[in-house]
């Protein structure tokens, strides 16, 4: 071992920053299709209609009870699969490991995000469910005009600490050779030898950007708390 | 789909595939199994740490669970990898000294372990913080010393209280397992990527994972409820009759 050298950082920044720049684009798009897919599956695991909520219960806990990485895995094969059945090509259509990582993600996700938006679903008190249809607002109604708005605001803090999980899970994909913050790092450190330096960072990156948006969550919590 | 693949003999090797994903289900249940104890004594200390009227230890305590909270498993697993050894000789000296295989079973144990121990040490802190202020002072006012009353009276109320977030953290762990792929470990993952990869089967390879790690989950989840309902505390939530 050399001395080290951190000015492979200096050289490779735009090259990392591209990295960042991915993992931060996969994280937002994940969380937002991650939150309308997961509050749709948390109505369907609340609904009446048995077969309905006992698929998206399966669906849950199914992703929830394997590891991510085997989920990353079995998207990147099937998802090119599924897009030949739909589109009736004649060949599997190859979308790359990046951009199939984006369904990956909303999928998965959708299942942690739906626990969290069933549990705010069912914090609203039954009286607001039985005033919205009281006031003869139909299902959709209700939900969009009354118990929605409220889950939404109750859940919030921990529907971004879920987002930053996400934000650290997404390093996943380095695996499948994407160039993620992670990836960009690793072929970096790979080809220059510079493994101590480029690992080093990347933690304390990571620690930087983490640590300063869980403490913002916090002072959101405490801000936005309703006082019962 | 074809099942005959799972009996047929891995070339250059023996046994079947069937040997093979089981033999990585033995790595990643004895790495998990190991990585618990060492997050459990871990956390348990940084927990009750937490709680203590020293400031400095609620601080160091706090420090050491946002350290392992914001930095990604597997960023971890590259930093006690590669940068650990690459700082400190002393562990560069003994790690050379290991073959492959017991490299990365240490570091999968080491890792896994101080990543698990700062979820344990949140949960510990919330189940003594959750035990009413009249427990610690009974202990105090029946002349039990500060260790006394965290022995005899506030973590055996405490453990019993968080078995169920307790549950979760078992099952993480060893989903979180998989992530040792990434330094090579021969673990479940790692060994259904290597059948897909040298037979094809991928979608034979990842539905025999998916299986296994689902039989997991479930049993976990069976065993911890069956703890909890052996060690509830009368009167507490899903306690006593």
């Amino acid at each position: 071992m050399g001395e080290l050298d951190f000015d492979v950082i200096a050289r490779t920044w735009p090259y990392l920053l591209g990295g960042l720049q991915y993992t931060l684009q996969l994280t937002v798009v994940a969380a937002i299709g991650g939150t309308i897919f997961g509050t749709l599956l948390a109505m369907a695991r609340l609904s009446h209609f048995k077969p309905l909520a006992m698929f998206a219960s399966g669906y849950v806990n199914l992703m929830r009870s394997i590891p991510l990485l085997l989920v990353i895995f079995w998207f990147y094969f099937l998802v090119p699969v599924v897009l030949q059945a739909i589109t009736g090509s004649e060949r599997p259509i190859q979308l790359g490991a990046d951009r199939s990582a984006y369904i990956t993600f909303i999928m998965f996700e959708a299942a942690y995000f739906c626990e969290i938006m069933r549990a705010g679903i069912q914090s609203i008190s039954k009286g607001q469910v039985n005033a919205a249809y009281a006031l003869g607002l139909t299902y959709r109604q209700s939900m969009q005009l009354v118990i929605l708005p409220q889950a939404f605001r109750n859940m919030l803090p921990i529907l971004l600490t879920q987002t930053i999980v996400l934000f650290q899970d997404v390093s996943l994909v380095s695996l499948l050779n994407v160039t993620d913050f992670v990836g960009a790092s690793v072929k970096i450190a790979q080809r220059d030898s510079r493994v101590v330096e480029m690992y080093l960072f990347v933690a304390i990156i990571y620690f930087a950007l983490c640590f300063t948006l869980s403490t913002l969550v916090k002072h959101l919590q405490k801000r936005i708390a309703i006082i019962r | 789909m074809n099942l005959g693949i799972f009996f047929e003999e891995v070339p250059d090797g023996d046994g079947t595939w069937i040997d093979l994903l089981l033999s990585g289900l033995g790595w990643t249940l004895s790495t998990a199994a190991l990585a618990w104890i060492l997050a459990f004594v871990l956390g348990s200390i940084v927990g009750v740490a937490r709680t203590t009227d020293k400031t400095w230890m609620v601080r160091i305590g706090n420090a050491y669970v946002e350290l392992f909270r914001n930095i990604p498993l597997i960023v971890q697993f590259f930093v006690w990898y590669f940068v650990i050894p690459g700082l400190i000789p002393a562990v560069k000296v003994w790690v050379t000294t290991l073959d492959p295989t017991q490299h990365q079973f240490v570091t999968a144990v080491v890792c896994l372990g101080f990543f698990t121990s700062s979820r344990i040490a949140e949960q510990v802190r919330s189940g003594i913080q959750s035990l009413s202020r009249g427990q610690r002072n009974a202990g105090y006012a029946l002349g039990l010393t500060q260790l006394q009353t965290y022995r005899y009276v506030l973590l055996p109320m405490a453990y019993r209280i968080i078995i169920p977030p307790l549950t979760s953290e078992v099952m993480n762990l060893i989903k979180n397992t998989a992530v040792a792929y990434s330094i090579g470990l021969v673990e479940l993952f790692f060994r259904t990527r290597e059948m897909g990869e040298m037979t094809f089967r991928y979608f034979e390879a990842f539905a025999a994972a998916t299986l296994i790690y689902v039989v997991i989950a479930m049993t976990a989840n069976r065993v911890m409820a069956f703890i909890e309902r052996r060690v509830a505390v009368p009167g507490y939530i899903a306690g006593g009759k």
